[in-house]
Protein backbone atom coordinates (compact mmCIF):
# COMPACT_ATOMS: atom_id res chain seq x y z
CA UNK A 1 0.00 0.00 0.00
CA UNK A 2 1.02 3.59 -0.53
CA UNK A 3 1.84 6.11 2.05
CA UNK A 4 0.90 10.05 1.92
CA UNK A 5 3.78 11.94 3.29
CA UNK A 6 1.43 12.45 6.53
CA UNK A 7 0.98 8.48 7.08
CA UNK A 8 4.04 8.94 10.33
CA UNK A 9 1.30 11.27 11.89
CA UNK A 10 -1.88 9.54 11.23
CA UNK A 11 0.12 6.45 13.13
CA UNK A 12 1.50 8.91 16.16
CA UNK A 13 -2.43 10.04 16.43
CA UNK A 14 -3.02 5.98 16.97
CA UNK A 15 -5.59 6.49 13.82
CA UNK A 16 -7.59 3.17 12.51
CA UNK A 17 -6.13 2.68 9.25
CA UNK A 18 -7.72 1.33 5.94
CA UNK A 19 -6.97 0.38 2.35
CA UNK A 20 -8.30 3.51 0.15
CA UNK A 21 -7.44 3.95 -3.20
CA UNK A 22 -4.22 2.12 -2.79
CA UNK A 23 -3.09 3.91 -0.24
CA UNK A 24 -3.07 3.45 3.97
CA UNK A 25 -5.30 6.18 5.34
CA UNK A 26 -6.96 6.70 8.69
CA UNK A 27 -10.70 6.41 8.51
CA UNK A 28 -10.87 7.64 12.27
CA UNK A 29 -8.70 8.91 14.93
CA UNK A 30 -9.18 7.55 18.55
CA UNK A 31 -12.06 9.81 19.58
CA UNK A 32 -14.31 8.63 16.73
CA UNK A 33 -16.05 9.40 13.40
CA UNK A 34 -19.31 11.31 15.30
CA UNK A 35 -16.86 13.24 17.84
CA UNK A 36 -14.94 14.33 14.03
CA UNK A 37 -17.87 15.06 12.71
CA UNK A 38 -18.78 17.21 15.33
CA UNK A 39 -15.74 19.17 15.65
CA UNK A 40 -16.00 20.10 11.92
CA UNK A 41 -19.49 21.55 12.18
CA UNK A 42 -19.04 23.16 15.42
CA UNK A 43 -15.20 23.99 15.81
CA UNK A 44 -12.43 23.16 13.47
CA UNK A 45 -10.58 20.00 11.92
CA UNK A 46 -8.20 19.01 9.26
CA UNK A 47 -7.74 15.78 7.02
CA UNK A 48 -5.16 14.41 5.03
CA UNK A 49 -6.24 14.62 1.56
CA UNK A 50 -3.05 13.82 0.22
CA UNK A 51 -4.11 10.15 -2.16
CA UNK A 52 -6.12 12.74 -4.40
CA UNK A 53 -4.24 13.69 -7.53
CA UNK A 54 -2.98 16.51 -9.13
CA UNK A 55 -2.49 16.81 -12.48
CA UNK A 56 -1.12 19.46 -15.11
CA UNK A 57 -2.28 20.89 -18.26
CA UNK A 58 -0.44 23.68 -20.01
CA UNK A 59 0.02 24.93 -23.62
CA UNK A 60 -1.50 27.23 -25.65
CA UNK A 61 -4.60 24.65 -26.34
CA UNK A 62 -4.82 23.87 -22.12
CA UNK A 63 -7.79 26.02 -22.26
CA UNK A 64 -9.69 24.93 -24.89
CA UNK A 65 -8.67 20.95 -24.22
CA UNK A 66 -10.13 21.22 -20.70
CA UNK A 67 -13.41 23.26 -22.44
CA UNK A 68 -13.60 19.77 -24.77
CA UNK A 69 -13.18 16.83 -22.07
CA UNK A 70 -15.31 18.64 -19.24
CA UNK A 71 -19.38 19.38 -19.00
CA UNK A 72 -18.01 23.20 -17.80
CA UNK A 73 -16.13 25.85 -19.42
CA UNK A 74 -12.77 26.51 -18.18
CA UNK A 75 -11.31 28.88 -20.63
CA UNK A 76 -13.41 31.41 -19.36
CA UNK A 77 -11.93 30.86 -16.07
CA UNK A 78 -9.81 33.91 -14.19
CA UNK A 79 -6.41 33.29 -13.24
CA UNK A 80 -6.55 32.51 -9.40
CA UNK A 81 -10.21 30.80 -9.47
CA UNK A 82 -11.60 27.58 -9.35
CA UNK A 83 -14.25 25.71 -10.95
CA UNK A 84 -16.07 22.41 -10.60
CA UNK A 85 -16.27 20.30 -14.00
CA UNK A 86 -17.27 16.74 -14.57
CA UNK A 87 -15.38 14.73 -17.02
CA UNK A 88 -17.75 12.55 -19.48
CA UNK A 89 -17.74 10.00 -21.85
CA UNK A 90 -19.63 10.23 -25.29
CA UNK A 91 -22.09 8.45 -23.59
CA UNK A 92 -22.30 10.79 -20.82
CA UNK A 93 -21.38 8.61 -17.97
CA UNK A 94 -19.34 10.58 -15.29
CA UNK A 95 -15.63 9.44 -15.71
CA UNK A 96 -14.69 11.44 -12.64
CA UNK A 97 -15.63 14.95 -10.83
CA UNK A 98 -12.75 17.30 -10.22
CA UNK A 99 -12.34 20.74 -9.68
CA UNK A 100 -9.75 22.73 -11.42
CA UNK A 101 -7.49 26.11 -11.04
CA UNK A 102 -6.10 27.83 -13.33
CA UNK A 103 -2.51 29.13 -12.26
CA UNK A 104 -1.93 30.93 -15.17
CA UNK A 105 -3.13 31.87 -19.16
CA UNK A 106 -1.90 28.57 -20.64
CA UNK A 107 -1.27 26.30 -17.09
CA UNK A 108 -4.56 24.80 -15.29
CA UNK A 109 -4.02 22.21 -12.36
CA UNK A 110 -7.13 19.84 -12.29
CA UNK A 111 -7.76 18.08 -8.73
CA UNK A 112 -8.82 14.17 -8.87
CA UNK A 113 -10.42 11.40 -6.84
CA UNK A 114 -7.69 9.63 -5.75
CA UNK A 115 -10.24 6.49 -6.80
CA UNK A 116 -10.04 7.49 -9.95
CA UNK A 117 -6.22 9.10 -10.86
CA UNK A 118 -4.62 6.44 -12.66
CA UNK A 119 -7.89 6.32 -14.70
CA UNK A 120 -8.82 9.74 -15.67
CA UNK A 121 -4.72 10.45 -16.64
CA UNK A 122 -5.44 7.04 -19.21
CA UNK A 123 -8.33 8.93 -20.81
CA UNK A 124 -6.86 12.76 -20.62
CA UNK A 125 -3.55 11.50 -22.21
CA UNK A 126 -5.72 9.13 -24.95
CA UNK A 127 -7.55 12.49 -25.54
CA UNK A 128 -4.23 14.90 -26.08
CA UNK A 129 -2.83 12.09 -28.23
CA UNK A 130 -6.36 12.36 -30.33
CA UNK A 131 -6.39 16.39 -30.02
CA UNK A 132 -6.03 18.50 -33.60
CA UNK A 133 -6.21 21.91 -31.42
CA UNK A 134 -3.18 23.74 -30.72
CA UNK A 135 -0.45 22.41 -28.14
CA UNK A 136 -1.65 21.32 -24.89
CA UNK A 137 0.63 19.27 -22.85
CA UNK A 138 -0.81 17.08 -19.45
CA UNK A 139 1.86 15.70 -16.61
CA UNK A 140 0.81 13.63 -13.42
CA UNK A 141 1.84 16.00 -10.60
CA UNK A 142 0.18 14.20 -7.88
CA UNK A 143 3.86 13.51 -5.96
CA UNK A 144 4.39 16.85 -5.82
CA UNK A 145 1.95 17.86 -3.55
CA UNK A 146 0.43 17.04 -0.09
CA UNK A 147 -3.09 18.39 0.66
CA UNK A 148 -4.73 19.31 4.17
CA UNK A 149 -7.54 20.57 4.63
CA UNK A 150 -8.94 22.52 7.47
CA UNK A 151 -12.66 23.10 7.66
CA UNK A 152 -15.24 24.71 10.62
CA UNK A 153 -15.94 27.82 11.74
CA UNK A 154 -12.96 28.33 13.70
CA UNK A 155 -11.05 27.87 11.06
CA UNK A 156 -10.11 31.87 10.95
CA UNK A 157 -8.86 31.63 14.20
CA UNK A 158 -6.79 29.11 13.60
CA UNK A 159 -5.09 30.41 10.24
CA UNK A 160 -4.48 33.96 11.74
CA UNK A 161 -1.97 31.74 14.42
CA UNK A 162 -0.33 30.39 11.21
CA UNK A 163 0.13 32.82 8.72
CA UNK A 164 -1.15 36.54 7.85
CA UNK A 165 -4.64 36.69 7.23
CA UNK A 166 -4.01 39.49 4.54
CA UNK A 167 -2.74 37.15 2.00
CA UNK A 168 -5.50 34.66 2.16
CA UNK A 169 -7.58 34.11 -0.71
CA UNK A 170 -10.89 36.35 -0.18
CA UNK A 171 -13.56 34.32 -1.96
CA UNK A 172 -14.85 31.14 -2.49
CA UNK A 173 -13.13 29.01 -5.04
CA UNK A 174 -10.88 31.27 -5.37
CA UNK A 175 -6.94 30.37 -4.56
CA UNK A 176 -3.31 32.12 -3.86
CA UNK A 177 -0.13 30.71 -4.60
CA UNK A 178 2.95 31.10 -2.49
CA UNK A 179 1.07 31.98 0.61
CA UNK A 180 3.20 31.38 4.03
CA UNK A 181 0.97 28.86 6.37
CA UNK A 182 3.45 27.74 9.23
CA UNK A 183 6.61 29.37 7.51
CA UNK A 184 6.08 27.13 4.61
CA UNK A 185 4.97 28.28 0.63
CA UNK A 186 2.01 26.61 0.08
CA UNK A 187 -1.12 27.40 -2.48
CA UNK A 188 -4.02 28.01 -0.31
CA UNK A 189 -7.89 27.89 -1.71
CA UNK A 190 -11.00 28.61 -0.31
CA UNK A 191 -12.72 25.50 -0.83
CA UNK A 192 -13.81 22.02 0.81
CA UNK A 193 -15.99 19.07 0.76
CA UNK A 194 -17.95 19.48 4.22
CA UNK A 195 -19.91 22.29 3.84
CA UNK A 196 -18.20 24.46 6.19
CA UNK A 197 -16.01 27.43 5.76
CA UNK A 198 -12.13 26.06 5.27
CA UNK A 199 -9.13 26.32 3.26
CA UNK A 200 -7.05 23.66 1.13
CA UNK A 201 -3.63 23.49 1.91
CA UNK A 202 -1.85 22.34 -1.01
CA UNK A 203 1.93 22.15 -0.20
CA UNK A 204 5.41 20.27 -0.80
CA UNK A 205 5.29 16.84 0.50
CA UNK A 206 8.45 17.67 2.66
CA UNK A 207 6.79 20.55 4.46
CA UNK A 208 3.41 18.37 5.04
CA UNK A 209 4.25 17.03 8.64
CA UNK A 210 5.18 20.39 10.22
CA UNK A 211 2.59 22.09 8.94
CA UNK A 212 -0.01 19.53 10.14
CA UNK A 213 1.61 19.42 13.79
CA UNK A 214 1.63 23.23 13.45
CA UNK A 215 -2.21 23.33 12.86
CA UNK A 216 -2.72 21.07 15.71
CA UNK A 217 -0.67 22.66 17.99
CA UNK A 218 -2.00 26.06 17.38
CA UNK A 219 -5.65 24.87 17.16
CA UNK A 220 -5.92 23.58 20.43
CA UNK A 221 -7.20 26.47 22.12
CA UNK A 222 -10.06 25.94 19.09
CA UNK A 223 -10.79 22.53 19.92
CA UNK A 224 -9.16 21.46 16.79
CA UNK A 225 -9.48 17.70 15.84
CA UNK A 226 -8.09 15.57 13.32
CA UNK A 227 -10.75 14.10 11.02
CA UNK A 228 -10.39 10.54 9.17
CA UNK A 229 -12.07 9.15 6.04
CA UNK A 230 -15.51 8.26 8.19
CA UNK A 231 -16.19 12.31 9.00
CA UNK A 232 -14.97 12.99 5.36
CA UNK A 233 -17.75 11.17 4.13
CA UNK A 234 -20.54 11.90 6.58
CA UNK A 235 -19.95 15.58 6.26
CA UNK A 236 -19.82 15.60 2.94
CA UNK A 237 -23.52 13.27 2.43
CA UNK A 238 -24.88 15.85 5.16
CA UNK A 239 -23.88 18.85 3.19
CA UNK A 240 -25.40 16.79 -0.11
CA UNK A 241 -22.67 16.49 -1.76
CA UNK A 242 -22.25 13.67 -4.70
CA UNK A 243 -19.06 11.22 -3.86
CA UNK A 244 -17.64 9.53 -7.27
CA UNK A 245 -18.74 5.48 -7.15
CA UNK A 246 -22.17 6.35 -5.18
CA UNK A 247 -23.81 9.54 -6.93
CA UNK A 248 -21.80 9.56 -10.13
CA UNK A 249 -20.39 6.39 -12.22
CA UNK A 250 -19.96 5.48 -15.69
CA UNK A 251 -23.50 4.32 -15.25
CA UNK A 252 -25.03 7.92 -14.39
CA UNK A 253 -24.93 11.57 -15.81
CA UNK A 254 -23.94 14.56 -13.79
CA UNK A 255 -27.63 15.73 -15.53
CA UNK A 256 -29.42 12.90 -13.55
CA UNK A 257 -28.08 14.10 -10.21
CA UNK A 258 -28.84 18.11 -10.54
CA UNK A 259 -25.14 18.99 -11.33
CA UNK A 260 -26.50 21.66 -14.14
CA UNK A 261 -24.32 24.32 -12.93
CA UNK A 262 -21.70 22.35 -14.05
CA UNK A 263 -23.06 21.51 -17.64
CA UNK A 264 -22.68 23.66 -20.22
CA UNK A 265 -24.25 22.66 -22.99
CA UNK A 266 -24.85 26.28 -25.73
CA UNK A 267 -20.92 25.96 -26.50
CA UNK A 268 -18.53 23.68 -29.23
CA UNK A 269 -18.04 20.31 -29.31
CA UNK A 270 -17.01 18.58 -25.89
CA UNK A 271 -17.44 15.04 -25.09
CA UNK A 272 -20.81 13.77 -23.73
CA UNK A 273 -22.59 16.96 -24.98
CA UNK A 274 -25.02 15.07 -26.87
CA UNK A 275 -26.09 13.02 -24.17
CA UNK A 276 -26.18 15.60 -21.38
CA UNK A 277 -28.72 16.88 -24.05
CA UNK A 278 -31.11 14.89 -23.80
CA UNK A 279 -33.58 15.06 -20.87
CA UNK A 280 -32.58 12.93 -17.94
CA UNK A 281 -33.82 9.59 -16.86
CA UNK A 282 -33.35 9.65 -12.95
CA UNK A 283 -32.92 12.14 -10.04
CA UNK A 284 -31.53 12.63 -7.39
CA UNK A 285 -33.33 13.14 -3.89
CA UNK A 286 -32.60 13.18 -0.35
CA UNK A 287 -34.26 10.67 2.14
CA UNK A 288 -35.33 10.53 5.72
CA UNK A 289 -36.21 7.45 7.77
CA UNK A 290 -39.42 8.01 10.22
CA UNK A 291 -38.82 5.85 12.63
CA UNK A 292 -35.84 3.37 13.35
CA UNK A 293 -33.33 1.68 11.03
CA UNK A 294 -30.47 3.57 8.77
CA UNK A 295 -30.31 3.26 5.36
CA UNK A 296 -26.82 2.63 3.29
CA UNK A 297 -26.39 2.71 0.12
CA UNK A 298 -27.64 -0.18 -2.73
CA UNK A 299 -31.01 0.03 -1.10
CA UNK A 300 -34.42 -0.08 -3.43
CA UNK A 301 -36.66 3.14 -3.23
CA UNK A 302 -40.01 1.97 -3.22
CA UNK A 303 -43.24 4.33 -3.79
CA UNK A 304 -46.53 3.09 -2.65
CA UNK A 305 -44.81 -0.70 -2.87
CA UNK A 306 -43.38 -0.01 -7.05
CA UNK A 307 -39.75 0.17 -6.90
CA UNK A 308 -38.46 3.46 -8.20
CA UNK A 309 -34.82 3.76 -8.07
CA UNK A 310 -31.83 3.20 -5.13
CA UNK A 311 -29.95 4.52 -1.79
CA UNK A 312 -26.50 5.84 -3.26
CA UNK A 313 -25.03 6.86 0.16
CA UNK A 314 -26.51 6.79 3.65
CA UNK A 315 -26.05 7.03 7.39
CA UNK A 316 -26.96 8.64 10.51
CA UNK A 317 -26.13 11.84 10.69
CA UNK A 318 -24.13 13.07 13.93
CA UNK A 319 -25.88 15.55 13.86
CA UNK A 320 -28.83 15.50 13.76
CA UNK A 321 -29.42 11.89 14.37
CA UNK A 322 -31.98 11.55 11.83
CA UNK A 323 -30.74 8.50 9.48
CA UNK A 324 -30.71 9.88 6.12
CA UNK A 325 -29.40 8.98 2.44
CA UNK A 326 -29.13 10.51 -1.30
CA UNK A 327 -30.94 8.29 -3.55
CA UNK A 328 -31.32 7.92 -7.91
CA UNK A 329 -34.65 7.79 -9.05
CA UNK A 330 -36.61 7.64 -11.95
CA UNK A 331 -37.32 11.42 -13.32
CA UNK A 332 -41.01 10.67 -13.53
CA UNK A 333 -41.98 9.57 -9.91
CA UNK A 334 -44.44 12.13 -8.50
CA UNK A 335 -43.01 11.52 -4.70
CA UNK A 336 -46.38 11.94 -3.43
CA UNK A 337 -47.37 8.67 -2.54
CA UNK A 338 -45.58 6.07 0.74
CA UNK A 339 -42.29 5.98 0.26
CA UNK A 340 -40.25 3.13 1.96
CA UNK A 341 -36.55 1.90 1.50
CA UNK A 342 -35.97 -1.98 1.83
CA UNK A 343 -33.00 -2.26 3.89
CA UNK A 344 -31.95 -5.94 4.47
CA UNK A 345 -35.90 -6.71 4.03
CA UNK A 346 -37.30 -4.43 6.51
CA UNK A 347 -39.45 -1.87 4.53
CA UNK A 348 -38.45 1.32 6.43
CA UNK A 349 -40.71 4.23 5.93
CA UNK A 350 -38.89 7.01 4.53
CA UNK A 351 -39.75 11.23 3.61
CA UNK A 352 -38.23 13.45 0.96
CA UNK A 353 -36.57 16.15 2.43
CA UNK A 354 -34.56 18.77 -0.04
CA UNK A 355 -30.67 18.60 -0.09
CA UNK A 356 -28.85 19.51 1.08
CA UNK A 357 -29.76 18.07 4.45
CA UNK A 358 -26.86 20.89 6.14
CA UNK A 359 -26.49 23.92 5.00
CA UNK A 360 -24.88 27.15 6.91
CA UNK B 1 -18.88 -19.28 35.88
CA UNK B 2 -16.28 -16.83 34.22
CA UNK B 3 -17.32 -15.53 30.85
CA UNK B 4 -16.68 -17.73 27.90
CA UNK B 5 -16.21 -16.10 24.09
CA UNK B 6 -16.81 -16.56 20.77
CA UNK B 7 -14.64 -15.99 17.41
CA UNK B 8 -17.55 -14.15 16.55
CA UNK B 9 -16.60 -11.72 19.51
CA UNK B 10 -19.90 -12.44 21.67
CA UNK B 11 -19.50 -13.22 25.56
CA UNK B 12 -21.54 -15.42 27.70
CA UNK B 13 -22.15 -15.44 31.45
CA UNK B 14 -24.41 -17.98 33.09
CA UNK B 15 -26.98 -16.64 35.07
CA UNK B 16 -28.05 -19.96 36.13
CA UNK B 17 -28.19 -23.31 34.50
CA UNK B 18 -29.26 -23.19 31.10
CA UNK B 19 -29.57 -19.60 30.81
CA UNK B 20 -26.92 -17.24 30.13
CA UNK B 21 -26.66 -13.33 29.36
CA UNK B 22 -25.04 -12.39 25.60
CA UNK B 23 -23.01 -9.62 25.46
CA UNK B 24 -20.17 -8.18 22.70
CA UNK B 25 -16.62 -7.93 23.67
CA UNK B 26 -14.47 -4.84 24.27
CA UNK B 27 -12.33 -5.55 20.95
CA UNK B 28 -15.57 -6.10 19.00
CA UNK B 29 -16.68 -2.51 19.73
CA UNK B 30 -13.31 -0.84 19.02
CA UNK B 31 -13.26 -2.21 15.83
CA UNK B 32 -16.89 -1.53 15.08
CA UNK B 33 -16.82 1.97 15.92
CA UNK B 34 -19.21 4.52 17.10
CA UNK B 35 -22.15 2.29 17.33
CA UNK B 36 -25.25 3.47 16.01
CA UNK B 37 -27.52 1.28 16.23
CA UNK B 38 -29.03 -2.03 17.02
CA UNK B 39 -31.56 -4.57 16.19
CA UNK B 40 -31.87 -7.37 18.80
CA UNK B 41 -34.20 -10.31 18.91
CA UNK B 42 -37.71 -10.96 20.26
CA UNK B 43 -38.59 -12.59 23.57
CA UNK B 44 -39.35 -15.94 21.91
CA UNK B 45 -36.86 -16.37 19.07
CA UNK B 46 -34.96 -19.51 18.83
CA UNK B 47 -31.36 -20.27 17.28
CA UNK B 48 -29.04 -22.46 16.55
CA UNK B 49 -25.44 -21.97 17.30
CA UNK B 50 -23.77 -19.63 14.46
CA UNK B 51 -27.29 -18.20 13.66
CA UNK B 52 -27.77 -14.41 13.13
CA UNK B 53 -29.10 -13.25 16.54
CA UNK B 54 -29.42 -9.44 14.81
CA UNK B 55 -27.13 -6.45 13.79
CA UNK B 56 -25.38 -3.80 14.36
CA UNK B 57 -24.68 -0.84 13.52
CA UNK B 58 -21.62 1.95 13.09
CA UNK B 59 -21.27 5.41 11.62
CA UNK B 60 -19.78 2.89 8.38
CA UNK B 61 -21.06 0.19 8.44
CA UNK B 62 -23.52 -2.57 9.64
CA UNK B 63 -22.13 -6.18 10.88
CA UNK B 64 -24.44 -9.22 11.90
CA UNK B 65 -24.67 -10.41 15.97
CA UNK B 66 -24.12 -14.13 15.91
CA UNK B 67 -25.58 -16.46 18.45
CA UNK B 68 -22.73 -18.85 19.30
CA UNK B 69 -24.92 -21.45 20.85
CA UNK B 70 -28.32 -22.88 20.59
CA UNK B 71 -31.04 -21.47 22.72
CA UNK B 72 -34.06 -19.43 22.89
CA UNK B 73 -34.43 -15.36 23.58
CA UNK B 74 -36.05 -14.89 27.91
CA UNK B 75 -35.11 -10.90 27.53
CA UNK B 76 -34.13 -8.37 25.19
CA UNK B 77 -32.29 -5.59 26.64
CA UNK B 78 -34.53 -2.98 25.49
CA UNK B 79 -32.45 0.14 26.28
CA UNK B 80 -30.33 -0.20 23.97
CA UNK B 81 -32.02 -0.18 21.30
CA UNK B 82 -32.26 3.94 22.14
CA UNK B 83 -28.68 4.18 23.42
CA UNK B 84 -26.79 1.29 21.82
CA UNK B 85 -23.86 3.50 22.33
CA UNK B 86 -23.41 2.09 25.55
CA UNK B 87 -22.01 -0.78 23.99
CA UNK B 88 -18.91 1.53 23.52
CA UNK B 89 -18.78 2.97 26.93
CA UNK B 90 -18.38 -0.48 28.43
CA UNK B 91 -19.04 -3.76 26.05
CA UNK B 92 -18.33 -5.99 28.88
CA UNK B 93 -21.02 -4.74 31.66
CA UNK B 94 -23.58 -4.15 28.77
CA UNK B 95 -25.97 -7.12 27.92
CA UNK B 96 -27.45 -7.68 24.96
CA UNK B 97 -29.93 -10.66 25.23
CA UNK B 98 -30.91 -13.62 28.30
CA UNK B 99 -30.80 -16.76 26.62
CA UNK B 100 -32.56 -19.75 27.85
CA UNK B 101 -32.75 -23.61 26.97
CA UNK B 102 -29.08 -23.29 26.39
CA UNK B 103 -26.97 -26.71 26.12
CA UNK B 104 -23.18 -26.63 24.12
CA UNK B 105 -21.12 -24.49 25.53
CA UNK B 106 -18.44 -26.51 24.01
CA UNK B 107 -17.21 -24.61 21.51
CA UNK B 108 -16.33 -21.36 23.32
CA UNK B 109 -13.43 -20.08 24.23
CA UNK B 110 -11.65 -19.25 27.65
CA UNK B 111 -10.93 -15.24 28.41
CA UNK B 112 -7.23 -16.65 27.54
CA UNK B 113 -8.03 -18.52 24.68
CA UNK B 114 -10.24 -15.42 23.61
CA UNK B 115 -7.73 -13.13 23.87
CA UNK B 116 -4.60 -14.89 21.94
CA UNK B 117 -7.32 -15.64 19.11
CA UNK B 118 -8.32 -12.13 18.92
CA UNK B 119 -4.35 -10.97 18.87
CA UNK B 120 -4.34 -13.40 15.41
CA UNK B 121 -7.15 -11.16 14.20
CA UNK B 122 -4.81 -8.31 14.32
Amino acid sequence: MKHTPLHEEHLRLSAKMVDYAGYDMPVQYPNGTIKEHLAVRQQVGIFDCSHMGEIRFTGPGAAAFLDYILTNVMSTLAVGRIRYGVMCQEDGGAIDDLIVYRLAQEDYLVVVNASNREKDLAWMEKQVDEWNGPAVQVQDRSDDYALIAIQGPKTKEVMAKVGNPESYPKKYYSFTEDVLVADRPVLLSRTGYTGEFGYEIYCKPEDASHIWQTLLEQGKEEGIEACGLGARDTLRLEAGMPLYGHELSEEILPSEIGLDFAIKLDREAFIGQDALRQKPRRKRIGLKVDGRGIMREGHEVKEDGKVIGQTTSGTMSPLTKDAIAMALVAVDAPLTGTLTVDVRGRELKVNEVELPFYKK
Amino acid sequence: MSKLYSRSHEWIEEVEEGKVRLGLTDFAQEQLGDIVYINLPEVGDTFEAEDVLGDIESIKAVSDIICPIAGTVAEVNEDLLDAPEGINEAADETWLVVLENVDDMDDLLTEEEYQEFCETEE
